[in-house]
């Protein structure tokens, strides 16, 4: 705590706190994932409508199929466009 | 026994008001004469499409949650593709989630499920471009 710098950097040193990623449907006990909704299945999207990876979104697998099946038929329904630039 | 099924069609937008409804009792009556059984409908009315379907850009949309015998689907979706006033229908097998999510969202839960508000929540991260829920959670057990 009580610790003088004696180290000084010319950049400061990027702390990186990584933060944990958790699948947000296990934490809120979602169990189903609603095709027709197409506003929540965006945040899913990224900017060209495509389906963002598990690495990105913290998505369990079990979970990120049921994503990419409802953004399938959502596409599919023209809730949700197969190829778009500037979605959101 | 009977499957739980929802399905979702989109009418071509050049049809009167009338029509609209002629053609969606067409498809309620196709189930009903099959031992089908509706458990909930939703007019969603007018809405544009997210690209052009057969160069229309708007349609009207219309879902029928039914129970009905899983040979019934196929003549259901002949039925959709022969009808031109039909340009897109989706039909999909609910598992007991997705009835679940249903009953909740159509209100004919025999018990009130309490929503469980989740309080905490983590600020999304920035590398993610979607912000935290504000979903509905469906706590069944």
């Amino acid at each position: 705590m009580a610790q003088n710098n004696e180290i000084r950097f010319l950049n400061p040193p990027t702390v990186e706190v990584k933060k944990k990623k958790y699948c947000r449907f296990k934490k809120a006990g979602i169990k189903y994932i609603d095709y027709k909704d197409p506003e929540f299945l965006k945040r899913f999207l990224n900017e060209q409508g495509k389906i963002l990876p598990r690495r990105l979104t913290g998505t369990s697998l079990k979970y990120q199929r049921k994503v990419a099946q409802a953004v399938k038929r959502a596409r599919h329904l023209a809730l949700l466009p197969y190829v778009t630039d500037l979605l959101k | 026994m009977l499957q739980q099924y929802e399905t979702v069609f989109i009418l071509t937008p050049v049809l009167s008001d009338a029509q609209m409804k002629e053609t969606v009792t067409k498809f309620r009556d196709t189930i009903l004469a099959n031992e089908g059984e509706i458990v909930y409908e939703e007019d969603w009315g007018l809405k544009k499409l997210a690209y052009p379907i057969q160069k229309k850009t708007t349609g009207f949309y219309h879902l029928i949650g039914f129970k009905a015998n899983p040979d019934f689907i196929a003549r259901l979706e002949l039925q959709f593709r022969r009808d031109e006033r039909v340009i897109r229908y989706l039909t999909f097998a609910m598992d007991k989630h997705a009835v679940a999510y249903a009953e909740k969202k159509h209100g004919q839960v025999k018990d009130a499920a309490p929503v469980v508000e989740k309080e905490e929540k983590p600020a999304p991260r920035v590398t993610k471009p979607v912000v935290d829920d504000d979903i509905e959670i469906d706590e069944e057990d």
